[in-house]
Formats: C-alpha cells, structure tokens, sequence
C-alpha cells in the first residue's frame, strides 16, 4: 500500500475520516455567467492566511514599544534577508484582502446571495469585514510612523465624538487622553490576539454556514433554471472548484509579488508626538470615504454638531447594512435594496476619489 | 469668612477707584480731539499710550491742569509749559527715564541709561550743538500714542524699525546737508537679514539698531565691524581675527567683514564669491600669482566638489528611494556631509587652504559610503525585479498546469 493510502487508512480508522470529508465530495458549485465572483470569498481568505503567515514571521523582529517599534521595522526591511518582501507582502495583502472582501461583499449583494436562509451567513461575513477593517486601522499604527501616528490621532478623535460613550471609547482605544506608546501596546495587543482569535472564529462560522447551506445561486439565474431544467450546470466542488480557486490563489500571489517587487510598502518618518501634524493627514483609502464626508459637513447643522451627525449616519447606515436580508422582503424592497447598493458603491468610488485629489 | 470680606472690599475698592479714573475730567482732550494738525490727540489715541495706561496725563509733560475746564487749564499758576520744544524733548523724557528711583515703579527691568547714551549718539551730539533736524526720542517712539517696543504697532519694535530710520535716512533731501548716503534702507530691503526678519519673521535678525546701537546709535568704525559682526556670527569673527587678512586689513585701513560681504546690502553668501572666477571677492586684492589668488582657488575647487558629490550621492539615493528602497539611513547620514560642508564655508574665514580641506575630507567620506549604499540599494531593487521575474514564471507554469490538470479530470467524468 501506497504511503499516502496508509496514513488515510490510520486517519479513517481512528476519525471516519472519509465519513468526514463525505460532505466535500458531495458539494457541488453552480455553473452559470456571475459564476467568477464565487472566487472572491476564497482570495479573501487566502489573503488572510497570508497575512497570518507573514504577520507571525514580522512577529519575530518587531518590538511594540514608542522607543522601538520604528526602529525594529527599519531593522527588518534593511538588515533582515527577505524582511522588505514579508513586510511589503502582509501591508500589500492586508489592503488587497479588505479590497476584495468589499468586492465580496457586493457581489453578494447584487448577486441577492444574502436571501432566506443565508441571512447569517451574510451577518456573519460583514462582521469580518468590519474585523478586517479594525485589523487595517490596528495594524496600520504599529510601525509608529508620522502618517499612522496622526492618522489614528484624528481616527480616534472621531471614535471620541460619538455621543454618550464616545469619550470612553477614546480613552479605551487610546489608553489614555492621547495617542502615546500605551496605544501602540493596545493597538498591537488587537492587532495580534483580539483581532485574529475573533476572525478565526468568525471564519470558521462563516465556511460552516456555507457549507450547510451551499452555495447561494443568483436570484436572476434560480428562474431561468426552474424554467428550463436541463440548462442547471454544477461542478463538483472537490477538486474541479478547489483546484480553479488555486489558480486563483497563485494569480493572487504573483500580484503580491510584483506590488512587493515594484511598489514596496514605505516606511516614512518616525512619528514625533510633539511635532505639528503634516499637512493633509488622510487615513487608509477604506476609510477615505467616510473622513472626506465628514470633512464636508459643516460644523453646526441646526443645534447639532456636524461631526457627531455625520458619525451617527455613518453608525445607522452600518447597522441597516448588516441587517439588509431582512429588509429584502417584498419586490418593492429589493429594488429598494439594489438602488441603495448602486448609491452606496458610487457615493464609497467618488468619496474616495475625492478625497485623495482634495487637499 | 474674613478672607471672602476682605476680597469683596477689594473688589469693590478696584472698580471705584477704574470708575473714578474712567470718569477723571481731561479738559486737555475735549479741546485738543477737535483740534487738527498735529494739534490734534485724540481719547482714543491717548488711551494706546504706555504712559496714560500707567496713569501718567497730558500735565506729566505739558504742566497745567486738565481738570479745569477753562482757561486756567493752561495758566502758569497750573505749570502750563505748552508744547515741548524738540530741543527740550530728551531732557524731559530723560527727567523719568533717568531716574531709577522712579522707573523701578513701573517697570523695574528697564533701562534708565537712554539719556546718557543719547548724549553719546551722533543724534544727541548734534541736538547739543543745536541742530534740531536730528532725532530726538519722539521722532522714533512717537507721541501721544507711544507702545512699548514689544508691541508689534510700536515704531520701534524689531519689524519696524527699519521703516522707522528710513523715515529720515531715506529722504535724500533730508541727509543732504550731512552729505551722508540715502540708500541703506533700500540696500537693507534687498539683504539677507530683512529676508530673515520680515519675510521668515525671525525677529533675531539684524535691524538698523543691533548694529548701530539705538540710543547710542553711530555707525561702527572700521576697527569695531567685525566685533559688530560677530555678536551674531561668532565662528567666523574668531577665525577672522586669527587669520593673516585681520592684519592685512587692518593696514590697509580696511573694514572687516565689510570688505567682502558690504554692510547693509549683504546678500546670501554664495560659493561663487570664493575662487578666482570674475564673480570672486578675493580678486579684488589678490592676483594671479600670489598665495592668496591660488589658495581661494583651492578652497573654492574643494568647497565645490563636496557640493557635487553631496548632489551625486542624493541623486542616487533619491532614485533608490523612488523604486520603494529604504533609504533613509543613508540619507541622515548625507545629512552630516551637508554639515561638513556648512562647516568648510566657516573654516573659509581661516583664509587657509588645509583647513578647508579637512572639513572638505571629512564630507567626502561619508557621501562616498551615501553613494555606495545608494547603489547597493539600486543593486538590490535588480536583485528583487529578477526575484520576481523568476517566481512569475513558476507561477505561470502552476497555473497553467492546473488548468490542463482540471481539463483532464473533468473531461474523464
């Protein structure tokens, strides 16, 4: 007997292991025109992998203190052999992960994948994207550069403004009244253990979900087959799917490369705290769109602050975002829906445009 | 409970006696607001004055008294003097401003030597001759709306007082009697130190007074510019003094720093003013031949080539840098040779070829090591470009080949 068929035949014995993986050779994934955007969900968590695996390795040089941890980072991306390729390669994967999760996440909008009985799975996954997003805000303070240390300044002044908590949140956030080296210990503290341990978790909810209930077949597409029967195409998901969405993963990986190659993440000045903020602080490019709005609302609307305003829409608009497949309800709901999306896609584009041309 | 009174009581003290000083007749400014020329003062002008803010009236200069309403305001029985004659004018300030005694009450960290120093000016020495063209305290402070010099408004607060000189250095009619030159205020626009004052707001920067003195104002003789010149620039006054041109100057009846740089035009001092190029300030002394001519040569060559080498080596580390390389090491590091070559322009005071050159050399090493790194890092971004070229192509391969496995599996089902 072959090595391999030895190991399976210990692993069966002991586990029912075949009784395992049963449910995999029996998954199937349908076959139709949108059926490429059934590969975002995998390169998002390929990604994570890759962030997990080079987040570990930069583990072993960095040094989460106000003294060190620019220095440290300058240390591995000048000294270390190959520590400009992990760093560049988590920085770039961390901004390709949430880019493609927001892609993701609009697929399965416009795809309607969020309907009755998928409603968690679609709860679920928008936590990870809120998780990814604290991870990117997190993990950007860490090498405690002048952009990341006034950046998350001006994030957490805004956390600061929401009303009732707001204050508490800073201070929870910040460890204290001002961003100093106990933020970058807290920051590095989610960033590293808060963080990942909820993603995991949330992940594993997230694939349990999907393989319980399949794989989600567009609302436009589900019609068409009940009319026609014999046009319903599936591909196994083991191993015709798997293989392709490692094809996938590869591309993934040499655009990883050549970011790393030849776009190198930079690593800036060392953040001064007495020092003026440098002109024109703007935060990451996923929160660009919500920093531009509340730039251009202005400071008193009526009796009320224009900043806490413009932070409880953006709260509201989250919460009735997540809890958009129970709103799909009726037809004159999901059309509701899909124009909200279609807004909501053109307003994130522009803001964000706008708000890397504005000074 | 007693110190809650005793609070009370002073509080209600300070806004009687306010009222009462508010309320105080001044019979001096309800005629002389509707009077013109220069007559005319004001309530509100009066009110912007130092000396009505400490209390003082128009009688702590003028006499009489501005209570009365009427004529006997300005009668001798009230001590009128009437207008201050500009003859008359440093002794009456300097009766309060010479008097430690009495300043100490107002402003104990003043300076009570104006009067004194005024009679040692060219100013006070031809008032004491009688002239009465010259500046007497009023001219530059002003009158009736006088602000201390640390008031931006002041005549005579560091970024006025230029404008405040000029106001008589620049009137060509008025200096033509003293046949002196009209044009320092326009040379000083055009200086490097009204660029650092006004334009950068550096208020350390030399105005017409921190050379000239104030009160004491005369124009530095030849033997005191470098002293006057080294209040602020102190590492090249002291190679100066030690350097062979301090005696050579000296016996040509030449003034110091004034020489080469001029005084109140000095413009930004560039390398070309070092060498033996027409543009060079040595030519005008030296000639072909002489030590001097070939040691600003010298200097001149090595100042110029740690210029170029410190250019090289940025450019290197800026195209690095460009390609995403972290390079900032090497570019503090840089920093020190831009210091090194700070260092050679002061040593040139030195007149000296060697110690150029050690500032020079010093400089040299560390753009060298700059540029090494710049191409290492260069060397590195290749290293990096054919890195990836070759796990492309793997990449390539493996996606290809899952492609053909796929077909193959698929077309056996």
């Amino acid at each position: 007997m072959a090595p391999l068929a030895r190991v399976r035949n210990w692993l069966d014995e002991r586990f029912g292991w075949d009784e395992l993986l049963a449910p995999l050779r029996h998954k199937t994934v349908p076959i139709h025109r949108y059926s490429y955007w059934y590969f975002l969900g995998g390169i998002t968590l390929f990604l994570f992998g890759v962030q997990v695996c080079t987040g570990i390795l930069l583990l072993l040089y960095y040094r989460p203190s106000a003294n060190e941890a620019f220095e440290s980072v300058q240390y591995l991306m000048t000294q270390v052999k190959f520590g400009w390729l992990v760093r560049s390669v988590h920085s770039w994967a961390a901004n390709l992960m949430i880019f493609t999760a927001f892609l993701h996440m609009f697929s399965v909008v416009f795809l309607r994948a969020y309907r009755k009985p998928r409603e968690l799975t679609w709860v679920s996954g928008m936590l990870l994207l809120f998780l990814a997003m604290g991870f990117g805000f997190s993990g950007y303070l860490l090498p405690w550069n002048t952009l990341a240390f006034f950046a998350t300044k001006v994030g957490t002044d805004i956390a600061g403004q929401v009303p009732f908590v707001g204050h508490r949140t800073m201070i929870f956030l910040r460890g204290g009244e001002e961003v100093t080296g106990a933020t970058l210990s807290r920051f590095f503290g989610f960033h590293v253990a808060v963080l990942p341990g909820l993603t995991t978790l949330l992940v594993g909810v997230h694939l349990l979900l999907i393989q319980r209930f399949g794989i989600s077949v567009p609302a436009r597409i589900e019609p068409e087959w009940r009319a026609l029967p014999q046009e319903k195409r599936e591909m196994r998901f083991f191993p015709s799917f798997l293989l392709r969405e490692l094809m996938a993963w590869y591309i993934a990986l040499g655009v990883l490369g050549a970011l790393a190659a030849f776009s190198p993440w930079g690593l800036g000045t060392k953040a001064d705290p007495f020092a003026p903020a440098p002109a024109g602080i703007k935060p990451e490019w996923y929160f660009l769109f919500m920093f531009q709005t509340l730039k251009l609302i202005p400071a008193k609307l009526g009796l009320l602050d224009g900043e806490v305003v413009g932070i409880l829409t953006f709260s509201l608009a989250g919460l009735i975002w997540l809890l958009v497949p129970f709103l799909d309800g009726t037809k004159r709901t999901q059309r509701l829906v899909m124009g909200a999306a279609m807004f909501v896609v053109a307003y994130m584009g522009m803001m964000t445009a706008y708000g890397y041309v504005a000074k | 409970m007693w110190r809650n009174r005793s609070l009370g009581a002073v509080f209600v003290l300070t806004i009687t006696v306010g009222l009462a000083q508010a309320q105080q007749p001044n019979s001096c400014l309800d005629c002389h607001s509707a009077l013109e020329g220069e007559l005319h003062v004001t309530q509100e002008q009066f009110a912007q004055d130092i000396h009505a803010q400490k209390g003082l009236t128009c009688a702590s200069c003028h006499g009489g008294d501005p209570s009365k309403a009427d004529d006997s305001a300005m009668s001798k029985a009230a001590g009128f003097k009437g207008k201050i004659e500009r003859a008359g004018v440093p002794k009456l300030c300097g009766s309060c401003h010479s008097d430690p005694a009495f300043m100490r009450q107002y402003n104990p960290s003043l300076r009570t030597d104006q009067f004194s120093q005024y009679q040692t000016s060219i100013h006070g020495k031809r008032q004491a001759a009688g002239d009465t063209k010259v500046a007497v305290c009023t001219d530059c402070h002003g009158v009736h709306d006088l602000r201390p010099a640390s008031d931006t408004r002041s005549k005579v607060h560091p970024l006025n007082i230029a404008t405040t000189c000029s106001r008589c250095h620049a009137d060509a009619q008025y200096m033509a009697a003293y046949k002196i030159p009209h044009n320092q205020f326009a040379d000083y626009k055009a200086s490097v130190h009204h660029e650092a004052l006004v334009e950068r707001g550096d208020l350390s920067a030399p105005t017409c007074t921190t050379c000239h003195g104030n009160h004491g104002a005369t124009p530095p003789g030849v033997g005191s510019v470098a002293n006057v010149c080294s209040t602020c620039h102190v590492f090249q006054a002291q190679l100066f003094e030690a350097s062979p041109h301090k005696a050579a100057f000296a016996s040509a009846g030449l003034p110091g720093c004034v020489t080469c740089h001029s005084n109140h035009g000095i413009s930004k001092p560039s390398d070309a003013m070092l060498g033996t190029s027409a543009h060079s300030v040595c030519t005008n002394c030296h000639t072909q031949g002489d030590a001097g001519y070939k040691a600003a040569g010298d200097m001149q060559q090595q100042i110029s080539g740690l210029e170029t080498s410190i250019v090289r080596s940025d450019r290197i580390l800026s195209q690095a840098e460009s390609s995403g390389m972290e390079v900032s090491q090497p570019r503090l590091e840089l920093d020190q040779a831009r210091d090194a070559l700070t260092k050679a322009r002061v040593t040139v005071h030195t007149f000296a070829a060697h110690p150029v050159r050690a500032d020079v050399d010093s400089g040299l090493k560390i753009t060298a090591k700059a540029y090494g790194e710049g191409e290492g890092a260069l060397r590195e971004r290749d290293y990096r470009r054919t890195g990836l070229g070759m796990s492309l192509v793997a990449i390539v391969f493996v996606v290809v080949a899952l492609r053909l496995y796929i077909k193959e599996i698929e077309k056996n089902q």
